[in-house]
C-alpha cells in the first residue's frame, strides 16, 4: 500500500518560530533527522519518494481565462500556512505502519531539540483496481 | 545481431538461474547465501557469455561458478571452517538422472523458501520474482513503482529473515508441505492480481506481473501436478487473463463484464484454462481456486451475457462461500442471486452483510447496481457516490462517478 505523507507550513504548535529563526544546530539536527528517516525507510524497503517544495513566496496560483492568457497570482500569500511544504511517499504493509512513519516524521526535532509535533496528513495513494 | 544475442542470453539466464539456485542451495544448505552467489554468477555470465560463447550446459556453468563463490566465502570466514570440511566431504554433484528427477522438486523447494511464513506478502512476492522467476531487481522495482534501492533492500531483508529462521533447504514433512504450498499459491495469486489490474501510463508495465504469475503457476504445476488446487489456480489465472483485452477501453477505463466485447477474449487462454481446470476437478478435492476458476469458466462459455448460466454460478458461489467463509464472496453470491431471482433477492442478501462489510466500497457498489436494476435511481446514485468515496482505485472511482452522474443528471 502506498501512502503520501503531507506536511503543510502550518500544523505546528502555536508560537513555534519559523526555521530561519532556529539556531544553526537546531536546523542541522532537523535536516539530519529527516534524511536519517528517509535512509531508514530505504533500508526497510519502504521508501518511494520524498520531496520538499519551494517556498510560498515562489508559489503561483493559475486560473484559465477566456482571453487566452491565464490569470496568474504570485505570492507571497497571507494564507501561506495552508500551503504544502513537502511530502513523502512510502510503500508499506498497512495503514498502521504508515501512521507510525508519520508519527516519526512529526517527532522531528525543532527548537531546543524538542519534537516539533507537526501535523502530518496521511493519504493512501490510489492504485489500479484490486478486484476483478 | 548483438542485441539478439543478448536477448537469447537473457532468456537463457532466466531459465537456468533458478535451477542453479536450487542446486547450489541444496548443496550448501543455505538459501540466502546461495541466492547471492547465483546472482553474482549471472552477472559474470552476462559479461562472459557474449564474448566467450554460450556454455554447453548453462545451468551447470552457473552452479559451478556460484559454488566456487560459496566455497570462497566459506573459506574466508575462519569461524566456518568446520562447515567447509563438511561441504568438501559431500559428493560434488548428483548423477544426471537423479538431478533431472529432482529438478521439479527443487523448484518447489525454492518457492517454499521464498514464500516463508515469516515474510510479509510484499517481501515474498519480491523474492519469488527474483529467485524463481529470474527477474532483475530493477525490473521488480519498476513493476511495483518503487526505487531500485528500496526493492533491493526489501529482497535483502527477506533473505535475512529466512536465514535467521534457520530453516534448512529441505522438503518439509507432509502436513507442513501442504501449508507451504498454500502460501505459494497465495503469493502467486497476489502477484497475478497486482498485474491483472491494467491502467494507463506507467502502470502498463504491471501487465508483465500477470504474465510472470502465470509462468510461476506453470512452474508449480510441473512440480506438483497432483495437487488439484495448483491446477485450479493456473486455470483461474488463464481464464481471468483471457478477458484482459476486453476489460478496459482504449482510454484505460473499466468495462464491466456484461458490457465487454467478448470477441476480444483470448480464445487460446480460455481453451487452455478449461483443459487445466477439467484435469484438476477430475482429482476430486475441490478448493477455492478451482471454484473461482469454475465460475470464470462459466462466464467464458457464454458468448453473450444473456447466455450466462447464472444458476450454476450461484451454486458455485454458495460452495465457495462455504469453503472460504469470505464475506466478499457473499457479495458475488448476491449478484448471482439477483441474476437468477431478480434484484430484490440480491438486495435482501446484501442486507445481511451490512455489519461485516460496512464501509467497504464493494458492498456499496454492488447495492448500487442492484438498486439500479430495481429501478430505484436515487437510492442507487447515493450508493454509487458512497462507493466512489471509499474505493482506492482510480479506474474504479472514475467508473462509479460516471454511474452516479448518469443517474443524477443523465
Amino acid at each position: 500500500m502506498k501512502f503520501m505523507l503531507l506536511q503543510a507550513y502550518g500544523g505546528v504548535p502555536e508560537g513555534t518560530p519559523p526555521m530561519t529563526r532556529w539556531t544553526p544546530d537546531e536546523v542541522d539536527a532537523h535536516i539530519t533527522y529527516q534524511k536519517d528517516l528517509n535512509a531508514e525507510l530505504t533500508e526497510r524497503g519502504e521508501f518511494v519518494d520524498a520531496r520538499g517544495l519551494s517556498g510560498p513566496e515562489l508559489a503561483k496560483f493559475v486560473v484559465w481565462d477566456e482571453s487566452g492568457s491565464p490569470v496568474v497570482t504570485d505570492g507571497p500569500f497571507p494564507e501561506s500556512k495552508e500551503l504544502l511544504a513537502g511530502y513523502r511517499i512510502i510503500d508499506v504493509e498497512s495503514v498502521e505502519r504508515a501512521i507510525e512513519v508519520a508519527a516519526q516524521g512529526s517527532a522531528a526535532p525543532g527548537p531546543g531539540g524538542e519534537p516539533i509535533k507537526q501535523v502530518i496528513e496521511v493519504r493512501e495513494v490510489m492504485g489500479p483496481p484490486i478486484t476483478h | 545481431m548483438a542485441s539478439e544475442r543478448n536477448h537469447e542470453i537473457e532468456g537463457l539466464l532466466r531459465e537456468s538461474a533458478p535451477r542453479a539456485l536450487a542446486a547450489v542451495a541444496r548443496r550448501f544448505g543455505d538459501f540466502a547465501d546461495a541466492e547471492d552467489a547465483v546472482q553474482e554468477a549471472t552477472i559474470d555470465a552476462a559479461r562472459q557469455w557474449p564474448v566467450q560463447g554460450l556454455p554447453e550446459n548453462p545451468t551447470g556453468w552457473l552452479v559451478h561458478v556460484a559454488s566456487r563463490r560459496m566455497t570462497d566465502r566459506i573459506r574466508s570466514e575462519a569461524a566456518r571452517r568446520e562447515r567447509e570440511a563438511a561441504v568438501a566431504a559431500k559428493e560434488p554433484a548428483m548423477p544426471a538422472a537423479a538431478a533431472e528427477a529432482g529438478a521439479a522438486d527443487e523448484t518447489l523447494l525454492l518457492m517454499f523458501m521464498c514464500c516463508h511464513p515469516a515474510l510479509s506478502p510484499a517481501s515474498a512476492i519480491a523474492l519469488t520474482l527474483r529467485a524463481v522467476a529470474g527477474l532483475a531487481t530493477a525490473e521488480i522495482a519498476a513493476a511495483f513503482l518503487v526505487p531500485e534501492r528500496t526493492m533491493a533492500q526489501r529482497i535483502s531483508r527477506a533473505k535475512k529473515t529466512i536465514k535467521e529462521s534457520g530453516e534448512p533447504f529441505a522438503m518439509p514433512a507432509a502436513p507442513e508441505r501442504g501449508e507451504r504450498l498454500r502460501s505459494v499459491l497465495r503469493v502467486i495469486y497476489l502477484t497475478f492480481n497486482e498485474g491483472y489490474a491494467v491502467s494507463a501510463g506507467a502502470e502498463l508495465a504491471r501487465a508483465d506481473l500477470a504474465a510472470e504469475a502465470i509462468r510461476l503457476g506453470r512452474i508449480v504445476q510441473l512440480a506438483a501436478s497432483t495437487e488439484p488446487e495448483v491446477g485450479g489456480l493456473l486455470a483461474l489465472m488463464l481464464l481471468t487473463e483471457a478477458r484482459r483485452p476486453a476489460r478496459t477501453d482504449a482510454g484505460g477505463e473499466l468495462v464491466p463484464l456484461d458490457e465487454q466485447d467478448r470477441s476480444l477474449w483470448a480464445r487460446e487462454l480460455i481453451d487452455e484454462g478449461m483443459t487445466v481446470l477439467d484435469a484438476a476437478l477430475a482429482r476430486g478435492a475441490v478448493g477455492e481456486y478451482q471454484l473461482q476458476a469454475a465460475i470464470a469458466a462459466e462466464h467464458a462459455k457464454a458468448s453473450r451475457p444473456q447466455e450466462t448460466n447464472w444458476g450454476e454460478i450461484l451454486g458455485l458461489y454458495a460452495l465457495l462461500e462455504r469453503v472460504t467463509g469470505n464475506r466478499m464472496v457473499a457479495l458475488n453470491r448476491a449478484i448471482a442471486a439477483a441474476m437468477v431471482d431478480g434484484p430484490r433477492a440480491g438486495l435482501a442478501l446484501l442486507d445481511e452483510l451490512d455489519e461485516g462489510l460496512a464501509g467497504h466500497h464493494r458492498l456499496h457498489s454492488t447495492r448500487a447496481h442492484l438498486l439500479e436494476d430495481a429501478g430505484e435511481r436515487a437510492a442507487a446514485a447515493a450508493e454509487y457516490e458512497r462507493a466512489a468515496e471509499l474505493t482506492r482505485s482510480i479506474p474504479e472511482r472514475n467508473y462509479l462517478t460516471r454511474r452516479a452522474a448518469r443517474l443524477n443528471r443523465g
